[in-house]
């Protein structure tokens, strides 16, 4: 699904903030991506993402190489992968419905195809009783549930998530990873960035990419 | 699914209010009002421009089509001539001659009355050989009775001067096309001054509305589908803009038309309706006020589109 093959990026002529980058995310997988804080967490996601080219190496999405996409395929292989950001992005004028509705919606796809679908996933993740509430009068659980829910409506092949439990209480943070697990059982690919040892002790089977120095460590799971 | 994420409440989830379809770029920004204004004030002064063009163009085409339907001929008296006996000459030449229409010869009173506004009152002018005036209708046949006159004046009657009014009504036509021709520069200025404004307020949309932009390609929008946001964002500006412009210049034209109405039996109103008409765009020169506005609209969508898909292109 996602391939990446010594890879390195640098900031303009900066030293390379991550180099020699050689891991694989497999469908259906589960995985936290892990270190400390500056470590390239961040820029490990938006590399998945293709929101950053790398300067060195090769990444293979979906069998296709980055450096030959074009503006089109990366449009075509977003639509296939669901992301939460840390500070969510949600749009602040639009309600937590249209906020969640979004993805569909930039498919051209009509409202009314997709009205239910939208209303049953802001159920599914508690939001049933704020769909239209505007993401400033949302609590911080609320807004990462609104941002999940966006993620996952389009029923994405890989989800990446940046730190999705960093603005919740213990309880809400173990239910919103039950859910991603959840996801996963469901057949997608799930590579969570995360600094929360605990949760990640929970969740034992998960594998584990460790950022350190610009370098990545794999520690595999624990069998289901 | 059931719900596995929160504690939902015991009450049921509320449907979606309505009309889901709320526009991804904000509506009410100080920027956008701001473009309403400069469209509508743009929009305005090329309603203003082309409209006044258009009367020019019409009172143009009214006076020259007056004075070329008619021929005027000048009798010049010798100091021997008997000039009311030259004046019936001419009159009855002019009468016979193929083509000719009406003939109205103006009296000794009336030519007098035609030069006091030059010489003034006091002057006694039955003491000058004051040359007489013969106004003749050209008709059907225009071009061809104007040369059977002149040719028979010339042998019958070489003291009369026929003046088919082509030199007049040439200058005339110049100077309309001058201004016009002015006119239609300053709608160029004007439309490229307003596509300016546009290009930056897009501009400056894109830069500000730059989360909203990142985040629809995240999710997956292609560049199209942002460019279309941005269109329709501001076309429905440049709606706004152009309605209130355009709006503003009918009602200028249609203000303009009345006031000219009433004032029409006033020295300076009459005047005026000589040199303009009665100030009135007609049904066309409204459809064509209402055709600038529509064009101003669509120009305003379309540049946008154009700039954000070129400045996305930029972007990644």
């Amino acid at each position: 699904m996602l391939r990446f093959e010594d890879v390195a990026l640098r900031y303009g002529a900066g030293d390379e903030v991550v180099s020699d980058l050689n891991f694989s995310i497999a469908p259906q997988s589960f995985q936290f991506l892990t270190g400390p804080s500056g470590a390239g967490k961040t820029t490990l996601l938006r590399l998945m993402l293709l929101s950053l080219r790398p300067t060195r190496g090769t990444i293979h999405i979906f069998g296709q190489d980055s450096a030959t996409l074009t503006r089109d395929d990366v449009t075509a292989l977003r639509r296939r992968i669901g992301v939460v950001f840390q500070d969510f992005r949600l749009l602040d004028h639009l309600t937590t419905y249209e906020n969640v509705a979004l993805p569909l919606r930039a498919l051209g796809r009509a409202e009314s195809s997709y009205r239910a679908e939208v209303v049953e996933l802001l159920r599914w993740v508690g939001l049933g009783q704020r769909m239209d509430a505007i993401p400033p009068v949302l609590s911080g659980g609320e807004k990462q549930r609104a941002a999940i829910a966006r993620a996952l409506i389009v029923r994405p092949e890989l989800l990446l998530a940046d730190e999705p439990t960093g603005n919740v209480d213990p309880g809400l943070a173990r239910r919103l990873l039950r859910l991603f697990v959840e996801l996963h059982r469901l057949g997608t690919a799930v590579v969570i960035a995360t600094h929360d040892l605990q949760l990640m002790e929970q969740f034992g089977f998960a594998r584990r990419l460790v950022v350190g120095d610009g370098k990545l460590a794999i520690f595999e799971g624990a069998p289901e | 699914m059931t719900p596995t994420v929160a504690e939902e409440s015991s009450a049921a989830p509320i449907e979606p209010a309505g009309d889901r379809r709320m526009p991804l770029i904000p509506r009410n920004t100080i920027a956008g009002r701001a473009l309403i204004v400069v469209v509508a004030i743009m929009t305005f002064l090329a309603c203003l421009t082309a409209g006044s063009a258009l009367l020019v163009a019409q009172a143009s085409s009214a006076w020259r089509s007056d004075v070329l339907s008619d021929v005027t001929i000048l009798v010049k008296p010798g100091p021997t001539d008997d000039v009311d006996r030259l004046v019936d000459k001419v009159v009855a030449i002019a009468g016979k001659s193929a083509g000719t229409g009406n003939v109205h010869p103006y009296s000794a009173d009336d030519s007098r009355k035609l030069l006091r506004p030059w010489l003034g009152d006091r002057l006694d002018l039955s003491l000058l050989p004051v040359p007489r005036i013969i106004v003749v209708h050209a008709g059907s046949q225009g071009d061809e009775a104007v040369a059977a006159l002149r040719a028979a004046l010339a042998q019958e009657a070489p003291q009369a001067d026929l003046d088919d009014h082509r030199v007049w009504s040439s200058r005339i036509g110049v100077m309309a096309g001058a201004v016009v021709a002015l006119a239609a520069a300053l709608f160029v200025l004007v439309i490229v001054a307003m596509a300016t404004a546009i290009g930056f307020a897009t501009r400056g949309a894109v830069a500000e509305n730059r989360e909203i932009v990142e985040v629809l390609h995240f999710v997956g929008a292609s560049n199209r589908f942002v460019a279309n946001e941005f269109h329709s964002h501001f076309q429905r500006l440049g709606l706004q803009g152009a309605a209130i412009g355009g709006g503003t210049a009918i009602a200028f034209f249609v203000a303009a038309e009345t006031l000219s109405h009433w004032s029409v039996n006033s020295p300076g109103g009459a005047e005026i309706a000589a040199l303009f008409g009665a100030f009135a765009l007609g049904p066309y020169g409204y459809a064509g006020l209402i055709l600038v506005a529509a064009v101003v609209t669509l120009l305003t969508g379309l540049l946008s589109r154009t700039i954000v898909l070129r400045h996305l292109r930029v972007l990644q």
